[in-house]
């Protein structure tokens, strides 16, 4: 897939990869809640066995493109298809979906064994049958020998693993969460996101998740779909969301970055070169083929791609350090500096040796590692 | 320390209000139940001497025995009625948008600001025009009327505090509508059923007003039965009917709390 394909929300019909071949897929969907515009012309495919993220602050439509995959809403223009069937007017429970919810919906009156056997009960599938197919999802979330427990009894952590088993015991065709992370602490979270992207590619379920955290959508995704306001703003893998962020709005919204004033230096048919100060960074020439050489642009640098000289040196720019947040395997360095757009920059390096060196308050020169950024007129 | 001894003074005062006005919600009850125990035939107060006497004679009297038995057997028709029709209602509301929503809802909870007797009187027309005042019919239908806004908030309430996520989760594990409710739906909601049939079970046995128009003599319920006896009568057998209503309910409410949790039943549960 080009570029174009993969940031292609709005792409015309039929003029990349051929749509039938996607295991999910949302073809100019809109959805409206009164006034306001959820989602606006959406056209998504999502590849059979592929982690797809939609990642977005809230109110961006990710969940609204969810509950459409689900069922729960229907679009008011557009169309739903899995496995290559139109889904629009299929309600959810003939939709060979399985979902998992922010708060598990675990059903309180029933126990663990229970809850997973729900949709192989539904389906008529035999008592045997069902006691195999549980035991056996059990296994592969870790929970053998809970069977009897009632949903009150299990950490978090557990109730997460159960509603996982309940949703994938029907061989689903898609699986659909939502958010299941944001209730646990955080260790807890690292080792369920590791042991859920590990059963996900074990059973090659195509995979649809619903998060706020950028974090979680770097570490999780084969792909990811940064929306906001009812569209999406990039489709790429993580690495392309992190590094060639399209616009403004995704380089702010997936990880730290600082902006810095520059100008654009040259452009060529392959790159632009921007500068600040006396440095001269190349950055992706697609964000600014319609700008003059020499207009002002802001370059976005990752908290890692900058690096702190001597301030006696010749450099990007220069500020003076306002504080150190020591973070165990790196530190985050704030530092004032008047070339930021933001009030502050943040520089990150690894080793405690950075705060010894420059003490808050010193000034200091930071350059800028090449090849890295991108920059916006 | 003149602040301390101020605090303390206020403290003290407060106490003492709190005591009081929980001495005042009680008082009825104290002076019903010590009368119940008095020996001597009018009611005085305070006692001379303690018998169970009266209790025997209201066990004994038919006429409560008789009121008693219909005051069951409205009771168990009229909330059970009213929790079918109020549970259908609360869910219409709950879940659908449609024309007159709001008309459909005043009209629901409006026996809450129609007198009760206007209620009754209106019954008593109607049953006399097609001549079935004599009948369970008209004083059940009545008694409906009465308690159904109180189902119906209590249903509602319920619906509310129902998290959609499991009816959710259970469509998208491929369960039909039908299926959802009978599996899903309906058994979380039993407490909420449980609590608004209970009460409008208490309510539906409590009531006077209305029913002192709808009921005839072979109809009439514990209440009007009291009533018709403390016209005749001045002795502590209603006291001692009063103490048995009292201690009944204390019992329906225990039993109700330790089963159902009484925050569900009196469904004080907040609203998420």
């Amino acid at each position: 897939m080009n570029k174009a394909a993969d940031r292609g929300a709005k792409a015309p019909h039929g003029s990349i990869a051929p749509h039938a071949e996607g295991a999910v897929r949302f073809d100019a969907v809109t959805k409206r809640f009164g006034e306001t515009t959820a989602l606006d012309g959406v056209s998504v495919s999502i590849r059979q066995g592929e982690f797809m993220t939609l990642l977005g602050p809230s109110g961006c439509g990710k969940t609204t493109l969810l509950n459409l995959a689900a069922g729960f809403l229907g679009p008011d223009s557009g169309e739903i298809l899995i496995a290559g069937e139109r889904m629009n007017d299929v309600p959810t429970y003939q939709r060979e979906i399985g979902m998992m919810f922010q708060n598990y919906a675990l059903f309180p009156h029933m126990n663990v064994a229970g809850n997973v056997a729900y949709g192989l009960k539904v389906r008529g599938v035999s008592r045997q049958e069902r006691d195999r197919r549980v035991e056996a999802v059990l296994a592969l979330v870790r929970l053998t020998g809970f069977e009897d427990r009632t949903p009150r009894q299990l950490s978090g952590g557990q109730q997460q693993r159960v509603a996982l088993a309940r949703a994938l015991v029907i061989n689903p065709t898609v699986l659909l969460l939502d958010e299941p992370f944001s209730a646990l602490d955080k260790n807890l979270r690292a080792s369920m996101q590791v042991e859920l992207r590990e059963i996900q590619r074990k059973l090659n379920v195509t995979t649809i998740f619903v998060t706020h955290d950028q974090s979680e959508a770097l570490s999780l995704s084969d792909r990811v779909a940064v929306m906001s306001e009812g569209r999406i703003r990039q489709l790429g893998t993580p690495e392309q969301i992190y590094r060639q962020p399209c616009d403004r709005f995704v380089a702010s919204f997936v990880g730290d970055s600082n902006v810095l004033r520059g100008r654009l230096h040259s452009i060529d048919g392959t790159s632009a070169v921007i500068a600040v100060g006396i440095a001269r960074v190349k950055v992706p020439r697609e964000p600014l083929k319609d700008v003059a050489v020499s207009a002002a642009v802001d370059l976005f640098a990752r908290p890692e791609h900058l690096v702190l000289t001597e301030a006696t040196q010749p450099c990007a720019t220069s500020g003076t350090i306002a504080a150190h947040v020591y973070q165990g395997g790196y530190v985050d360095t704030y530092i004032g500096c008047s070339d930021s757009l933001r009030d502050r920059l943040l520089v990150r390096s690894g080793g405690h040796e950075t705060m010894a060196r420059w003490p808050i308050g010193s000034l200091v020169g930071i350059s800028i590692v090449t090849g890295e950024g991108v920059a916006f007129a | 320390m003149p602040r301390s001894t101020y605090q303390r003074l206020l403290g003290l005062i407060g106490k003492l209000a709190v005591v009081l006005i929980l001495g005042f919600l009680v008082l009825p009850a104290v002076v019903v139940t010590i009368a119940a125990f008095n020996d001597k035939a009018i009611l005085s107060f305070p006692p001379q001497a303690w018998s169970w006497r009266w209790f025997a004679k209201a066990i004994a009297y038919q006429d409560f025995r008789d009121g008693f038995r219909n005051g069951l057997i409205v009771t168990a028709w009229s909330s059970t009625i009213a929790l079918v029709i109020g549970a259908m209602f609360a869910f219409a509301l709950h879940r659908y948008r449609f024309r007159f929503k709001k008309t459909l809802e005043a009209v629901l909870l409006s026996p809450l600001v129609i007198p009760h007797f206007t209620v009754g009187l209106g019954f008593l027309i109607l049953a006399a025009q097609i001549g079935w005042n004599r009948s369970y019919a008209v004083v059940i239908a009545c008694h409906v009327v009465l308690v159904l806004p109180f189902v119906l908030r209590s249903v509602y309430v319920s619906l509310r505090n129902l998290d959609q996520s499991y009816e959710r989760a259970a469509a998208s594990l491929g369960a039909s509508p039908l299926r959802v409710l009978v599996t899903i739906t309906l058994p979380l909601l039993v407490p909420g059923l449980v609590s608004g049939w209970l009460f409008a079970a208490m309510l539906s046995f409590n009531e006077f007003t209305a029913s002192l128009f709808v009921t005839a003599q072979r109809t009439q319920t514990l209440p009007v039965a009291m009533y018709n006896y403390v016209r005749e009568f001045a002795d502590p057998s209603m006291a001692a009917l009063s103490v048995m209503y009292i201690a009944a309910t204390a019992a329906l409410i225990v039993f109700a709390n330790a089963y159902l949790g009484l925050g569900k039943v009196l469904n004080i549960e907040q609203s998420r």
